[in-house]
């Protein structure tokens, strides 16, 4: 509370100064919310530019829809959501595979940063595996399995684990041996230790591990639906390209963003809820 | 918090012997000799320190005695039992950063009740007594993080004591905190000490620190370590911070400044 002696000429500079001083950041806010948009706009008016134009300049825009035709598919499609079936697919191949990566990796994982007899045995074969990306498993995966939807499975599965696999060994062997030590005379057992210590303790790059998973894992299956898929989300626009529906490749791609943008960020949701004490900034004090 | 509801253990209990100890690390011609032929003994509820400088192998001797570093010579006993694997007999206070991020304050002085399945309620009920000697039951909820180092420390012996250990190993438990924080830590432990009947082994490079805690200050030299001097250290107790001043401080420091400042060429063991 102002005091009542002090005069209004006071007051008053006083308020303006703290509004000038609040105002820059927002303004600076501001600027770079419009600065954005107006690049979004821009870039979309260059290709719409280009596809009206059909520009041939090393580029061929000719058969490239332009943003309008995408939009009218757009709301073509929310008229009538034939895209749903696929994108429910895509849902379900990812959901088995990255949980089957993410389970067997972290345990894995755990095994070999932990147990010497374990990393001894299973880095051999794992380092051997891991350099082939997950797209070049896909003809063995078709002859794999009898169903292609077991390989595509499969592919988003192998997407998934070694991201998820190489961060927990990470995670393990960074664990500070002091807090090891300090469990041990506190009077922990073996497994109190793996359950108190070392799960906890590389839970952060489990979650780092998870969250590169949840964008490999789509990658690898929307590869894999082009290829082998019937139904999901990349056979839909692998679809639209042989159907020359080109709109809808567009439009394909965009689900495919949204989709690995969204689980991504709801693997690091659940990250965060898990870790309420983890302050990636405030870490190193 | 006199009527404390943790049983006191027999004041009896908590001698400590060193018998010969050589601790290698790595193996082969790549092997340092971290410590070598340390003999100690250390009556039940005694205040020991170690002084000596960094890499004279002060933790190795703490490592030891809890029971995580394996010696490669000699042998440690406590109350005439050897020791090869760590347990909650011995807590171990380390420099910093060592209570589990992952949980809260309260749950970190748990730890070692959790341990002996102890019901969450009693656990509960135990930890934040604890706490409160330390004079930070108002922090049970908050992440270590959230609290200053001088804080932590506290929650770091307040997690020890929950299991009435025989012994307290603390390896430069205060060494990270600035002076007043570090005096007022020294005369809690003091207190603490007291009321826990336990033996304590404090290891350290501060002069000051040893002298102002201890019973007797043992001086070590560098690697590989050995115990080359024994200082008894006659204050009155208890002490307060007045005692920092007096001549016969003064004294005492004195001889443990030419103690650190003369180590031998080749030491010859001295150790009681």
């Amino acid at each position: 509370m102002r005091s009542v002696v002090l005069e209004g000429s006071v007051e008053l500079p006083v308020r303006e100064r703290a509004v000038r001083v609040r105002s820059p950041a927002r303004a600076r806010a501001l600027r770079s919310i419009a600065v954005g948009a107006l690049s979004i706009t821009a870039w979309l008016a260059l290709w719409q530019a280009a596809s009206v134009g059909e520009w041939d300049v090393f580029f061929r825009f000719e058969n490239i829809p332009a943003p309008t035709e995408v939009a009218r598919a757009a709301l073509d499609l929310l008229a009538n959501p034939k895209l749903l079936p696929h994108v429910w697919n895509s849902l379900q191949r990812i959901f088995i595979g990255f949980s089957i990566a993410a389970v067997l990796a972290v345990l894995m994982g755990l095994a070999i940063g932990r147990l010497r007899l374990a990393g001894e045995a299973l880095l051999p074969p794992l380092e051997v595996l891991r350099p082939i990306p997950a797209v070049a498993w896909i003809p063995l995966a078709i002859l794999l399995f009898a169903s292609p939807e077991h390989s595509m499975v499969f592919i988003t599965f192998i997407g998934a684990f070694f991201p998820i696999l190489l961060n927990t060994i990470h995670g393990v062997e960074g664990i500070d041996p002091r807090l090891i030590h300090a469990s041990l005379t506190l009077g922990a057992r073996p497994l109190d230790v793996f359950r108190e210590v070392i799960l906890p303790g590389a839970l952060p790059a489990i979650v780092t591990g998870l969250s590169i998973g949840m964008g490999t894992s789509w990658f690898s299956l929307v590869t894999a639906e082009m290829i082998s898929g019937q139904y999901g989300i990349g056979y839909y626009t692998w679809e639209a390209y042989t159907l020359q529906n080109y709109p809808n490749i567009v439009l394909g791609m965009v689900g495919i963003g949204i989709l690995g943008m969204g689980s991504a960020s709801l693997v690091k949701w659940c990250g965060r809820r898990c870790m309420p004490w983890f302050k990636p900034e405030a870490n190193t004090r | 918090m006199t009527q404390s509801s943790i049983e006191s253990t027999p004041a009896r209990l908590g001698a400590i012997s060193l018998r010969g100890v050589g601790i290698l690390f790595g193996e082969g011609s790549a092997a340092v000799e971290a410590v070598r032929g340390i003999d100690l003994h250390v009556e039940p509820g005694e205040f020991v320190s170690i002084l000596g400088p960094s890499g004279c192998g002060k933790s190795t001797i703490i490592g030891a005695i809890a029971g995580y570093t394996p010696v490669s010579s000699g042998q440690v006993l406590v109350d005439d039992q050897p020791i090869h694997s760590p347990g909650p007999d011995r807590g171990v206070v380390f420099q910093q950063h060592t209570l589990f991020p992952w949980k809260t304050v309260r749950e970190n002085v748990e730890f070692g009740l959790k341990m002996r399945r102890v019901q969450r309620v009693e656990r509960r009920r135990i930890a934040l007594e604890i706490l409160e000697q330390v004079g930070l039951a108002d922090f049970s909820n908050h992440y270590p993080a959230q609290l200053s180092g001088g804080m932590q420390q506290r929650v770091s012996l307040a997690r020890v004591l929950v299991n009435r250990p025989r012994v307290l190993l603390m390896d430069e438990p205060f060494c990270a905190l600035d002076a007043q924080t570090r005096l007022g830590m020294q005369q809690m432990l003091l207190e603490l000490w007291r009321e826990f009947h336990m033996t304590v082994i404090f290891v350290s490079h501060d002069v000051d620190e040893v002298l102002f805690l201890s019973d007797r200050v043992l001086v070590s030299s560098p690697r590989p370590g050995r115990i080359h001097a024994t200082l008894s250290v006659d204050l009155p107790r208890p002490r307060d911070s007045l005692v920092l001043t007096s001549p016969e401080f003064m004294r005492l420091k004195r001889h443990a400044m030419e103690l650190i400042g003369a180590i031998p060429e080749k030491p010859t063991a001295r150790a009681n």
